[in-house]
């Protein structure tokens, strides 16, 4: 059995674990043995963390032993996105700026986890501080989708959906700017949530783009995606823009009941662009719902066009400013000659950052500069509020909308590093849930060609128990989420 | 109106990006590239619209003024690119 612990469901798990069937200890071998075998093909972790994985493995079992209460979760393995910050363990956010950067301090997101039993199996690899949607502008190389491995897994959470995907680790945490958990969830056929701006604690997440950055789960299935979201969520008096909201039990939202659901369809969303299969894998799963009790109508969100526009001036100016303290002086990479303060500090960054994040500091640099603020910044910013209220609008007649989460399903490695309009448009569909703070989740819900397609779920602003439920019940009347990459 | 090599030079500068020869070129190409596709933002009427910084309000957090343990030194020295006597070394800022 235990070789093939790292296939089961953490749900499944929790319940051999609670039951002493198995232990922490052999689970986290079994995680560790997956690793082992199939990492030279997938390339999901920057840092395996196995010294200190079999350590609290070790300590989940005597806590158990000794007749401790243990959150559900206790002893499964999980991997972190390289941006989440752990105490003592190596933090690169993918770049050769930060290449042995050790934080003195753990995201509260990590001190969750860490609190409820989990186990950390690895952290796992990203575009360079996030910046991308297919984890080639990770400074230490890309990883590859499990069901083709000449294909990326997305991005810019890729490592982390890789590592699900393939059975290296049980569960993740990503971080999603303009769609880094969903997009790479979808593209590698698992569930990823982003969930609503304020809900998870951001401190000690390495900031991109403040205004839009947000860590959520992602797993196999909606269940336990539910289950890591009870761990993360909730108030963190260290993050100011954290809220109070209360926070539900989500795993009671993983009930199959859409009856009287209203599901809006945003025709944007399946226009020019987005791939035929894709689209239609889509509607089919809309008609599924609707066969279960939903109802769908169209419905147009035409500020959808700006969107991409826009956020391409809200997030690389956050970023310009967020990545001005990498500067040599007092952590990560210092170059070796240099003339003066400011050469010191032109030079490092020179040497220490990579392409797409030269190009995201300048273009937001630019933007937020003297006489072009307006022209650029203060408009982009208008234009998320029109977008907001298009939201608000559409949510007073729907409950959920319905869209693709990426235009196509992976592409090739190397397809499209060279076109960066189109490695941007692999966004289009999940930038505008972050420019309103709304949540999102990522369903499988189909293939294309061997590979995984994701259908994503909108709702307004804290209603991610509406999604977990319409996800749910999607999930479970299909078999999408039961199959697996062939990888050995 | 699109940005030539030498406004580019000026971001970099602002940006405290020491780009090579090479670099400023791919830079110019990119950037004219974007600000082209924002031009589509100029189609808009954005006219009494409020700008949105954030999704949800914010506002200012104060935590007690309570005394606490820092995070320790040698943990925050050891990212440090050079040490000397329990400090950073740094470039000289000042002449004399």
């Amino acid at each position: 059995m235990g070789a093939s612990l790292y296939n089961l469901s953490a749900a499944e798990l929790s319940d051999l674990l609670s039951h002493r069937e198995i232990s922490a200890s052999e689970l986290t071998e079994s995680a560790m043995g997956r690793i082992n075998s199939i990492e030279p093909q997938v390339n999901a972790f920057l840092t395996v963390t196995r010294d200190h994985a079999k350590k609290r493995a070790a300590e989940v079992d005597e806590r158990r032993a000794r007749g401790e209460s243990l959150s559900p979760l206790a002893g499964i393995p999980i991997a972190l996105k390289d941006n989440i910050s752990t105490r003592g363990i190596r933090t690169t956010c993918g770049s050769a700026i930060l290449p042995q950067y050790i934080p003195p301090y753990d995201a509260t997101a990590t001190r969750r986890v860490y609190d409820s039993g989990l186990i950390l199996v690895g952290k796992a690899n990203c575009d360079e501080f996030a910046m991308g949607s297919s984890t080639e502008n990770s400074a230490f190389g890309p990883s590859r989708n499990p069901w083709d491995t000449s294909r990326v897994p997305g991005g810019s959470s890729g490592g982390s959906a890789a590592a699900v995907a393939s059975g290296e680790a049980i569960l993740a945490l990503g971080s999603d700017t303009g769609g880094s958990i969903r997009q790479p969830a979808a593209l590698c056929g698992i569930v990823g949530l982003k969930p609503t701006y304020g809900r998870v604690s951001r401190y000690g997440l390495v900031a991109y783009a403040s205004s839009l950055d947000q860590i959520g789960p992602m797993a196999r299935t909606v269940t336990d995606t539910a289950l890591l979201m009870n761990v993360i969520a909730g108030h963190d008096p260290s993050d100011s823009t954290s809220v109070t909201e209360p926070v539900p039990d989500f795993t009671e939202s993983c009930c199959a009941d859409v009856k009287g659901l209203r599901i809006g369809v945003p025709q944007e969303y399946f226009g020019e662009g987005t791939d035929r299969e894709v689209a239609s894998s889509v509607k089919s799963a809309i008609d599924r719902l609707c066969d279960l009790g939903a109802s769908a109508e169209s419905c147009s969100l035409p500020s959808t066009d700006y969107a991409l526009a826009a956020y391409y001036i809200i997030a690389p100016a956050e970023a310009s400013s967020n990545l001005a303290r990498y500067d040599g002086v007092k952590y990560g990479h210092r170059t070796k000659e240099w003339a003066g303060h400011i050469g010191l500090t032109e030079k490092t960054r020179d040497e220490g950052f990579g392409d797409e994040v030269k190009q995201r500091i300048m273009i937001g640099t630019y933007a937020l500069s003297a006489g072009y603020y307006d022209a650029y910044y203060k408009r982009a910013q208008q234009v998320r509020t029109l977008i907001r209220n298009e939201f608000d609008r559409a949510f007073e007649q729907f409950d959920v909308l319905i869209t693709p989460t990426s235009p196509t399903v992976a592409f090739k490695i190397g397809e499209r590093s060279n076109n960066p309009l189109a490695m941007k448009l692999a966004d289009v569909c999940t930038i505008p849930a972050n420019l309103a703070g709304i949540p999102g989740i990522s369903v499988p819900c189909g293939f294309h060609q061997g590979l995984p397609v994701g259908m994503q779920i909108l709702a307004k602003a804290f209603a991610e128990e509406t999604l977990f439920r319409a996800a749910y019940t999607y999930e479970q009347s299909t078999e999408w989420h039961k199959q697996k990459p062939n990888l050995s | 109106m699109a940005l030539t090599r030498e406004d580019v030079r000026k971001v970099a500068l602002l940006a405290r990006l020491d780009l090579a020869e090479g670099e400023l070129d791919m830079q110019v190409g990119h950037l004219n590239q974007l600000l082209e596709q924002f031009e589509k933002l100029q189609e808009l009427d954005v006219t009494g619209v409020e700008p949105t910084s954030h999704s949800i309000p914010i506002f200012n957090v104060f935590r007690d003024d309570i005394e606490r343990p820092s995070f320790p030194r040698e943990e925050i020295l050891a990212n440090s690119p050079e040490v000397r006597n329990g400090c950073i070394v740094v470039p000289r800022i000042l002449e004399g």
